[in-house]
Parts: structure tokens; C-alpha cells; sequence
């Protein structure tokens, strides 16, 4: 698998490091309703196609992005910075 | 039909093996079941035989999209083990062990049930200490497990770079003598003789598209081979969970399904006769009886669908492996493939009544489900026959995770690629 990271190109799947589902919102820290940390923590959809998920580039410019890639397929169809709006 | 033994294999030696039958029917789908077990893993098929055997329940479809033994109970490493820390999974997994050694007896088929033991590497002083603790609490348990000096293991595993020059040092291991490795397939194909010679019809190319509903009701499947309708229904499809469920109308569960490799080489001459695993990386490994070293690492880490890995974990399972045994650096490798695993957000599994009224869940076996068939389909058959949880299973609930109760044996957190 080869990630187009935004800011290095196009580079090997060793060089990133997973963080997981991206389509979740972290509750407010200041919050203390326990079935939004559940939520957020421990439920996940898991989609068997598109997933949106955290990587960085752990092993180049470090930068966090957003992958949208094919959970069956593994064909990676957008990749941008985490924080920039899809 | 006739029971297997050795006089069947002599008479039949003798009579050109004309004499064999086919070991379970491939019947037709009837309109209406008891139960309709989805999957035919392990799981379905172990949880359909004590169904039959523990509660008198036979009438009983067992619905598999593909053929039987095409999921992971046909792709795991065949390790069976009990050397677990906590008291949620030590009972367990210590109950599925006692049925492991009788298992071919009481399937009358040969599993092929090897007590060859699993020995855990130490490399760290901390990782020893660890390591004794986790011991010490499966002795408590009733569960067998010996601490192993480097001497040790130098007698009980040649080949194993003992060396101080090793990139990781072997400081010791924790033995479980009981542990051992089993025929994966051989399981799936017992069970299934063994539950069809019972009346369980077993359905292959029977892949289930939807669920008939009444209400919050589940009343039946709807299949590849038409509506059959069943009074429970019992979900067991491992790393199509998520999926399954979606079916249903359960959105979200806390499971990831993500991609496991496992790797044989070219058979060797006796090389290995026990388990080991690496504590300086995540490397399990083992000699099958025809001669291969069968062993994996890691899943690839990240949400998969896909049954094939990529090419970082091959090359860290193959470097851990060389770094174990150095001899191993001239063997070449024959095959690898993937399996897709249900990974709970705590590495623990979930054996459940609902979420809907009419069905049973069990799901979440991550890397360790293959040890677990017998206990499970034990206790998935004793939830669905009384509709309440079995005292051995009674910590394995969905609401777990919300209610504060997770059971998390490596202390990871909700992080499933990294269980
Ligand atoms: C590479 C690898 C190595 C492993 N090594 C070990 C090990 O050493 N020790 C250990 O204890 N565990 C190990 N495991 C884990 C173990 O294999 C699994 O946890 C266990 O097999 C899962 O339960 P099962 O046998 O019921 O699953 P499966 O055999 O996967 O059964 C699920 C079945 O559901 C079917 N299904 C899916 N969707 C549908 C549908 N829509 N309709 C009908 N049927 C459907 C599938 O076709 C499949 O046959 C390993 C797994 C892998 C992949
Ligand atoms: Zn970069």
C-alpha cells in the first residue's frame, strides 16, 4: 500500500502509523455525558468499503492526515492534512 | 453410519477405500428451524453440536455463505492455550482446554490434539517479572504454568539463539505444558460430522442477505437459497460481524475488523516440537506434522476486508523469526495468506443474548478464537438453549464496554490494532 502523504508524496505504508476511525467527534473535554465518551470510545461502525481514517506520517514530515481508503479493496481514493475540511 | 477407528482404517486399506461415506449430508433448506446458527466456523458448528448433545435441540440449520471451513477456522496457526491473566477469560479458556483433551473421542474424529506445550519468551527483567505474575495467576486458577531458566530452554528448544549477542536476549519463558496445536480443519470437519449425524442440517453456499422481522422481533433470515424462518437465531460470522449486523439495523459495535497473515515454509526435517513466542516482537511459531513451520505476527494494522496483507509484516514476522532461530535463515517460505478477525475494542470476546429479541451474538475472538471453539460453542449453546448467559461466559457481554466492565488482558485500551 503506498499513501500520497499532502506535504512528502507518494510513500510505503511502513513509513505511517494507524490512529483509527476519523469520522468520530470527540466530545467536549468539559462534558460528562457518558453515553457520548461510550459513543466515542468503544462503537464503531466498521464499514466493509469506504473508511475515512486517521494516519501520520510517523516516519517522514510526522504531519497527521485523513485517508479515505477501501476497507476491501485497500485503493486509497483522497488523502489530506487532519483538520482540513472534506 | 459407521463410527471411524483404527479397525475401519485397516478394513478399508485392505478394500481400496470404497468403503467411506460421505461425512455430513448436503441437505435442502427446510422453511422453518428451532435455531439457524449464521456461520459455519468453529463457533457455529461447535455451538450447533452441544446445542444437540448439552440441550436436545436438533432441529437446527447452520447457514454458511461459502464452503465450510473457508473462514478463519481453515487459517489459523492451530494454537490452543490457556495461559491467560485475568479471571473473566482464565475459566474459560481452562474449561475450553478440558474439552480440547477429549475432543476426538467425544467427536469420534481425529483432531489431531498435540500437548506440545507453548513456551512465552522473557527478554527484559520487567518482562520476566510480568511474565512470573501472569504464571502465578493461572496456578491460582488451577491452570499449569513453570517458569524456564535459559538452561532451560537451551535443552528444551535447540535452535533457539540463547546467545547474549541476540538482538533481544532470551532472559527466560513461562511454559504452559498442557498447551499445544490441533488439525484447524480437522475441528470444523468433526463438529460438523458430528452435529449432522444428530440432525443438524448443515447449508453451504447458503449466504444470509437480510433478517425477517416482526416488530423488535427476529423471526428468520433471509438467504441465498430462500426465507428460512426460526424461532432463534444465532449470529457467529467472526469477521463479518459488523457487517451482519448492519443487516439488521445495529449501526455501530464495538469491533474492528481488521486483517490477520499466517506463513508456512517448505517442510522441514524435526526441528521444532513446541510452541514459541517471541517477546521481543509478536511472533508465534510451530512445526506442523508435515513438516512446515507454521507462524505469524501481528495483524497488519489497520480496518481490513481485504483476506491478503501487505509487505511490512511479512518482513517483520520473517526478521523476527531469523532473529529467533537463525537456522531458519536458509528455509524458504511456501505460502502466507490472510483472515479477516473480529477485534474487540478490549481483546476480550462477546457471547451474548440480543441485541434484538430472537437473536444471540458471539463475536470479538481477535487473535485467539481458534483455542476457544469447543468453550464457546459450549456456552454459546447454553445462552441460546436457556436465554441467559453461562457462568463462564456471564463476563463476555456487549454492555461491557458501557458499563465500565472491559476485561483487557495487554491494559491497551480501546485501540483493536493493537491487541
Ligand atoms: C491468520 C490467522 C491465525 C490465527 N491463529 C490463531 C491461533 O493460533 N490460535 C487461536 O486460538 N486462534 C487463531 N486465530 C483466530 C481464529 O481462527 C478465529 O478467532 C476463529 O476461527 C473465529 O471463529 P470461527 O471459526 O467461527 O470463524 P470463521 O471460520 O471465520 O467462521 C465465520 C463464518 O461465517 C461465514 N459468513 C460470513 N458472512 C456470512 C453470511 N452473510 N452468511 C452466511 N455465512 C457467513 C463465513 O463464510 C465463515 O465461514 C487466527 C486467525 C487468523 C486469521
Ligand atoms: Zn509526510
Amino acid at each position: 500500500m503506498i499513501i500520497k502523504c499532502p506535504h512528502c508524496g507518494p510513500r510505503d505504508l511502513a513509513e505511517f502509523s494507524y490512529h483509527g476511525d476519523a469520522t468520530l467527534t470527540r466530545p467536549d473535554p468539559a462534558s460528562t455525558d457518558r453515553d457520548a465518551w461510550n459513543a466515542y470510545v468503544y462503537d464503531r461502525t466498521n464499514p466493509a468499503g469506504d473508511h475515512r481514517e486517521y494516519w501520520q506520517h510517523s516516519g517522514g514530515c510526522r504531519r497527521h492526515v485523513v485517508v479515505s481508503r477501501n476497507t476491501l479493496t485497500h485503493a486509497i481514493t483522497d488523502v489530506r492534512f487532519a483538520g482540513e475540511r472534506k | 453410519m459407521a463410527e471411524y477407528s483404527a479397525f475401519q482404517v485397516f478394513k478399508n486399506g485392505l478394500t481400496g477405500n470404497t468403503g467411506w461415506k460421505q461425512a455430513w449430508r448436503k441437505p435442502e433448506p427446510k422453511q422453518q428451524y428451532d435455531v439457524v446458527i449464521i456461520g459455519g466456523g468453529g463457533h457455529g458448528l461447535a455451538t450447533a453440536y452441544y446445542l444437540a448433545v448439552n440441550h436436545g435441540i436438533t432441529n437446527v440449520a447452520i447457514c454458511e455463505k461459502g464452503w465450510l471451513g473457508s473462514g478463519n477456522i481453515g487459517r489459523n496457526t492451530t494454537i490452543v492455550r490457556s495461559n491467560y491473566l485475568l479471571n473473566g477469560n482464565t475459566p474459560f479458556y481452562e474449561h475450553s482446554m478440558k474439552l480440547w483433551e477429549n475432543l476426538s473421542h467425544e467427536l469420534n474424529y481425529n483432531v489431531m490434539f498435540s500437548q506440545r506445550g507453548i513456551i512465552n519468551l522473557c527478554h527484559t527483567p520487567a518482562q520476566l517479572d510480568d511474565t512470573a505474575r501472569r504464571g502465578n495467576s493461572m496456578r491460582l486458577m488451577g491452570v499449569d504454568a513453570r517458569m524456564l531458566t535459559p538452561r532451560d530452554l537451551a535443552r528444551r528448544v535447540p535452535g533457539l539463539d540463547l546467545s547474549a549477542s541476540a538482538r533481544f536476549p532470551v532472559l527466560g519463558g513461562l511454559v504452559q505444558p498442557r498447551a499445544g496445536t490441533a488439525r484447524h480443519d480437522a475441528v470444523a470437519w468433526g463438529y460438523a460430522r458430528a452435529a449432522d449425524r444428530r440432525g443438524v442440517d448443515i447449508l453451504e453456499n447458503c449466504e444470509v442477505t437480510g433478517f425477517l422481522r416482526d416488530g423488535d422481533k427476529v423471526t428468520g433470515v433471509a438467504t441465498s437459497r430462500g426465507e428460512i424462518r426460526a424461532r432463534k437465531i444465532a449470529v457467529c460470522v467472526a469477521g463479518s460481524t459488523s457487517h451482519m449486523m448492519k443487516l439488521a439495523g445495529i449501526e455501530k459495535l464495538p469491533i474492528e475488523s481488521h486483517v490477520l497473515q499466517a506463513f508456512v515454509s517448505e517442510a522441514l526435517k524435526p526441528f521444532l516440537d513446541t510452541v514459541v513466542t517471541f517477546g521481543g516482537g509478536h511472533l508465534y511459531i510451530s512445526q506442523s506434522d508435515k513438516g512446515g513451520l507454521v507462524f505469524g505476527g501481528d495483524i497488519d494494522g489497520y480496518n481490513s476486508y481485504a483476506q491478503h496483507g501487505n509487505l511490512p509484516v511479512v518482513e517483520e514476522v520473517m526478521s523476527e523469526t531469523v532473529a529467533l532461530f537463525p537456522a531458519a535463515a536458509k528455509v524458504r517460505l511456501l505460502r502466507s495468506w490472510g483472515g479477516i478477525m473480529d477485534m474487540s475494542m478490549d481483546g476480550t470476546p462477546i457471547i451474548t443474548t440480543g441485541p434484538l429479541t430472537g437473536m444471540y451474538l458471539n463475536c470479538g475472538w481477535c487473535y485467539g478464537g481458534f483455542k476457544a471453539t469447543p468453550a464457546s460453542g459450549w456456552c454459546f449453546a447454553h445462552t441460546i438453549a436457556r436465554d441467559e448467559p453461562h457462568e463462564l461466559s456471564a463476563a463476555f457481554t456487549l454492555d461491557r464496554f458501557h458499563r465500565g466492565y472491559v476485561i483487557d488482558e495487554k491494559g491497551q485500551g480501546a485501540t483493536p490494532w493493537k491487541h
